[in-house]
C-alpha cells in the first residue's frame, strides 16, 4: 500500500487529472465526492465536475472521455441507457459497456429504487397502499421529476403497466415536487428509496405489486483505459464496492439535504468512519465560493462578449453597407436569438461537449443580435446630408467609416453592447446546467437543496454584476461618445 | 472649366435632367435657378459625383469625371449644402481640418489656413472650438464654407447655402459671400430658388425647368428678353410684393 501510494505520488505530477462526474442530484454528488476523496488519497490529481445534468448527458460525457468515472444504477443501465438492447444479465450488460470502452464495478452495497410516494395522511384517507390502488382515484395530481416523466423506465411504462388513468401529470424539478407534496398541491411523486425526504415529510411508499420497477443497484461506471493506466488510483476507488448500505446512504443524503452540510464534508466523515481513511475535505467558505463563482461567471461573460463584439460589429457594418447581405445577416442572427438560451446550451452539448467552452459558444451566439442590430441601425440612421458631405470632401470609404460614420453610430453601437452584456450575465447562470460554473451553480444547488440562502448566493451577485456592468457602460459612454453629440444647447 | 455634354439623369423613372449641355466659365459665378424639382441641385450632385449621369459626360478641367478619379477631383472642388452638413461630433475647427488632416497636412499648416479663412469669412476665432450644435445658423454656414475652401479648390459648389437662414443674417452673409467670391476669383456654381439672390451673385444665370435649360445669360438679358412665357412668369412671380404695391400706387 505504501509503495502504491509512493508510486502514485511520483506519477501524479506528469499524469493528467482524473475527472469525476456526477448527475444533478444529491446522492450522485455525495458518491462523486467519495470517489474524489478516495482517488485523491493516492496522491492523484482529481477534479469533480458536480451535477453535470441528467443520465444521458453524464453517460455520454463518460463515453466521450470528458469524465472518467461516475456513480450509476443497474436499473438505469438496463431500462434507460440500454433499453433497446434489453440486456438480460449482468454479463450482457458488461459486454455492452465494453463496446464503449467502459467498465462497471461491483455493487456499492445499497439499492436506490424508484418508488411512488404520497403523504401518509392522504394515502390513509384514500386507502392507497399499492400502486394498483391508484386506478380508483383518477383525479389525483401527479408531479414527477423531469427525468422520470421521460425515461423509458419511468412514467410512460408505469402508466401502461398498471393502466393508470390520471391526467394531471407534469414533470417538474424533483425537489420542487417534494415541496408541492408538503404544501398539499401535489398528491403523488416519484421517490428514490434512499431519499432523506421520505422520513422527513412522512411519506408512504406504495408497494410495486405488479413488480414494474427493476432493482437499482448502485455501482461505479468508469473508462477501462484509465483503469489500466492508473491501477493504484482505481484500486483505492474500488474500495467503495460493498461499502455503503442503505441506511448509511439515507443518513448521508439526509445530512446534506436536511442539515445543510456540504457534500464534501459528508463524504469525508463517511470515509473516516468506515475505512479509517484520514481525509481532509476542504470546506469552502462563503467568501471563497463567491470569488470562485465570480471568476467563473465573469470569464464566461467577458470571453463570449468580447468575441461577439469582434464578430458582430463588422457584421453590422457589412449589413449596413450591403443592404441585401444585411437582410440575410439580420435574419440569421435574429433566428439565433429566438432559440431559448436553455435550448441553445443543450444544443451545444453534442457539438462541443460540456463545460465552460460550449457555454461560452452559446453565450457568444446569444450576444450577436443586439450588437449587430444596433451597429446596423446606428449606421443606417445617420442623416444623408452628413454621409454626402463626407463623400463630397473626397474622403475614401474607409476613412469615412472611421472618422465620420463610426463616431456618429457610437451611441447606438455601445447601447447594443450594453444590452448584450446584461442579457449575457443573466443567460450565463444557465451555464451551470452543463457544468460551466458561475453564479448558476449555487442557484441550481439551492433549488436542489431547498436552500434559499444558496439561491441568493448566486442570484444577488448576478443581479449586482448586471447593475455594475450597466454603470460601467454609462461611464464608457461618457468617455467614448464624442462630446459634440452630447451638447444640445446653443451658447 | 466645367463641361456637361448631353447629360441625362432620372431617379426611379422620373426624369431630373434631360440631355443637358452646360459650360461653366472659369473665374465666374454662375447661378442655377428654377422652380423646385427643375434639376438644379442634380447638376451640382452630378459634378461632385454623389450621383453618376445615366447618359452623357461631365468634364472638369479637361478630365472626364469617372468613379476612379472622383476622390482626387473632389479635392479640387468645395461643396456647401443648405444646412451646412457639419459633422456634429467634431468641433468647428476639426470639421474644417478633417480632409487636410487625412491628407497629412502638418498641424501648423492647418492652423494657419483655418485662421486665414476664418478672417476671410468673418468667423470668430474663439468659436472655432465649439461644436456645430453650439453655433448659430450663420456661423454654421461660414464654417461649412471654410471647410469647402480648406484645400483651396478651383471650383466652389454651393447648394442653397443661405436657404435656411433668417433674412437679417442672410443679408450679412450674402454681402460677405460676394466679397469672398470677388477676392478669391474662383469659379463658383451656386443653386438658389431666389431671383434676387441670383441677380446679386450671378455673372451668368441659368434658368431651368423640368430638367431642361430654358434660358442662360446675364440677369439683364433675362429681364429684357425673356426666352418664353415661362421665363416671364417666373420673373414676375418673384418680383417683391412690396415692389408691386409701390408701382400700383
Amino acid at each position: 500500500m505504501c509503495g502504491l501510494l509512493l508510486a502514485g505520488n511520483c506519477f501524479a505530477a506528469d499524469e493528467r487529472a482524473i475527472i469525476v462526474g456526477s448527475k444533478n442530484f444529491t446522492e450522485g454528488i455525495v458518491l462523486g465526492e467519495i470517489i474524489r476523496l478516495l482517488a485523491a488519497s493516492t496522491g492523484a490529481t482529481v477534479v469533480h465536475r458536480q451535477a453535470l445534468g441528467g443520465t444521458r448527458l453524464v453517460f455520454n460525457a463518460l463515453v466521450s472521455g470528458e469524465i472518467d468515472i461516475y456513480a450509476e444504477y443497474t436499473g438505469t443501465l438496463t431500462h434507460e441507457i440500454f433499453a433497446q438492447n434489453k440486456p438480460a444479465s449482468n454479463a450482457e450488460l458488461r459486454d455492452l459497456l465494453a463496446e464503449s470502452g467502459l467498465v462497471m464495478s461491483q455493487p456499492l452495497g445499497f439499492r436506490d429504487n424508484f418508488a411512488l410516494g404520497m403523504r401518509e395522511p392522504v394515502a390513509e384517507r384514500l386507502n392507497i397502499r399499492r400502486i394498483s390502488d391508484l386506478r380508483a382515484h383518477p383525479d389525483l395530481v401527479f408531479r414527477f421529476g423531469t427525468e422520470f416523466t421521460e425515461r423509458g423506465d419511468g412514467w410512460p411504462g408505469l402508466r401502461s403497466h398498471y393502466g393508470l388513468p390520471q391526467q394531471d401529470v407534469l414533470g417538474v424539478e424533483h425537489d420542487l415536487a417534494y415541496r408541492g407534496l408538503a404544501a398539499g398541491d401535489v398528491d403523488l411523486t416519484d421517490l428514490y428509496t434512499t431519499d432523506a425526504e421520505i422520513a422527513y415529510y412522512s411519506l408512504r411508499t406504495l408497494e410495486d405489486d405488479l413488480s414494474y420497477f427493476p432493482p437499482y443497484e448502485a455501482l461505479l461506471l468508469y473508462r477501462a483505459e484509465l483503469a489500466q493506466e492508473r491501477p493504484e488510483v482505481f484500486a483505492a476507488i474500488l474500495g467503495m464496492q460493498g461499502l455503503i448500505d442503505e441506511a448509511q446512504m439515507i443518513a448521508m443524503n439526509s445530512r446534506v439535504k436536511l442539515d445543510g452540510v456540504q457534500e464534501a464534508l459528508v463524504a469525508a466523515d463517511f470515509l473516516n468512519e468506515s475505512l479509517g481513511i484520514e481525509v481532509v475535505a476542504k470546506s469552502s467558505s462563503r467568501i471563497e465560493r463567491f470569488w470562485r463563482y465570480t471568476r467563473q461567471h465573469i470569464a464566461l461573460v467577458a470571453i463570449s462578449l468580447c468575441a461577439a463584439i469582434l464578430i458582430a460589429v463588422p457584421l453590422g457594418i457589412a449589413a449596413a453597407r450591403w443592404r441585401r447581405l444585411g437582410h440575410v445577416i439580420l435574419g440569421v442572427v435574429g433566428i439565433a436569438q429566438t432559440i431559448p438560451a436553455l435550448a441553445l446550451l443543450v444544443f451545444m452539448i453534442p457539438l462541443f461537449g460540456i463545460g465552460a467552452g460550449p457555454a461560452i459558444i452559446a453565450l457568444f451566439i446569444y450576444s450577436l443580435l443586439p450588437i449587430v442590430r444596433n451597429t446596423y441601425t446606428g449606421l443606417t440612421t445617420i442623416p444623408t446630408p452628413l454621409l454626402e458631405s463626407a463623400e463630397a470632401l473626397g474622403l475614401p470609404s474607409g476613412a469615412r467609416l472611421r472618422l465620420v460614420e463610426a463616431p456618429l453610430a457610437a451611441v447606438s453601437i455601445l447601447g447594443g453592447i450594453k444590452t448584450a452584456a446584461v442579457i449575457n450575465i443573466g443567460a450565463a447562470t444557465l451555464g451551470a446546467l452543463i457544468g460551466a460554473g458561475g453564479y448558476g451553480q449555487p442557484i441550481l444547488a439551492g433549488i436542489r437543496l431547498d436552500d434559499v440562502g444558496l439561491i441568493l448566493e448566486g442570484a444577488v451577485p448576478a443581479a449586482g454584476l448586471a447593475i455594475m456592468v450597466q454603470l460601467l457602460f454609462e461611464w464608457c459612454e461618457r468617455a467614448i461618445v464624442p462630446r459634440g453629440l452630447r451638447v444640445s444647447t446653443r451658447t | 472649366m466645367l463641361e456637361l455634354n448631353q447629360v441625362s439623369k432620372s431617379y426611379s423613372g422620373v426624369c431630373a435632367l434631360e440631355r443637358c449641355d452646360l459650360s461653366i466659365a472659369s473665374g465666374q459665378t454662375t447661378v442655377l435657378i428654377g422652380p423646385s424639382g427643375c434639376g438644379k441641385s442634380t447638376i451640382l450632385r452630378l459634378i461632385i459625383g454623389l450621383q453618376m449621369p445615366d447618359e452623357g459626360s461631365i468634364h472638369f478641367g479637361g478630365q472626364r469625371l469617372e468613379p476612379a478619379r472622383l476622390s482626387d477631383l473632389r479635392q479640387r472642388m468645395g461643396y456647401v449644402i443648405q444646412d451646412g452638413g457639419l459633422f456634429p461630433h467634431l468641433s468647428a475647427r476639426d470639421n474644417a481640418a478633417l480632409m487636410a488632416r487625412h491628407l497629412g497636412w502638418s498641424d501648423e499648416r492647418i492652423a494657419t489656413r483655418i485662421n486665414e479663412l476664418a478672417e476671410l469669412t468673418h468667423f470668430p476665432t474663439d468659436a472655432l472650438d465649439r461644436y456645430p450644435l453650439q453655433l448659430s445658423g450663420g456661423q454654421q454656414q461660414r464654417i461649412s464654407l471654410i471647410r469647402a475652401l480648406m484645400l483651396d479648390p478651383e471650383v466652389l459648389l454651393l447648394d442653397e447655402p443661405l436657404g435656411a437662414l433668417d433674412p437679417m443674417i442672410r443679408r450679412d452673409l450674402q454681402a460677405d459671400l460676394r466679397e469672398i467670391f470677388t477676392s478669391l476669383g474662383k469659379t463658383v456654381l451656386m443653386v438658389t430658388h431666389d431671383l434676387g439672390e441670383a441677380a446679386f451673385f450671378g455673372d451668368t444665370i441659368v434658368l431651368l425647368r423640368d430638367g431642361e435649360i430654358v434660358q442662360q445669360g446675364a440677369m439683364k438679358q433675362l429681364l429684357r428678353e425673356p426666352a418664353d412665357d415661362f421665363v416671364r412668369r417666373f420673373i414676375q412671380a418673384q418680383r417683391s410684393p412690396l415692389e408691386a404695391m409701390e408701382t400700383n400706387r
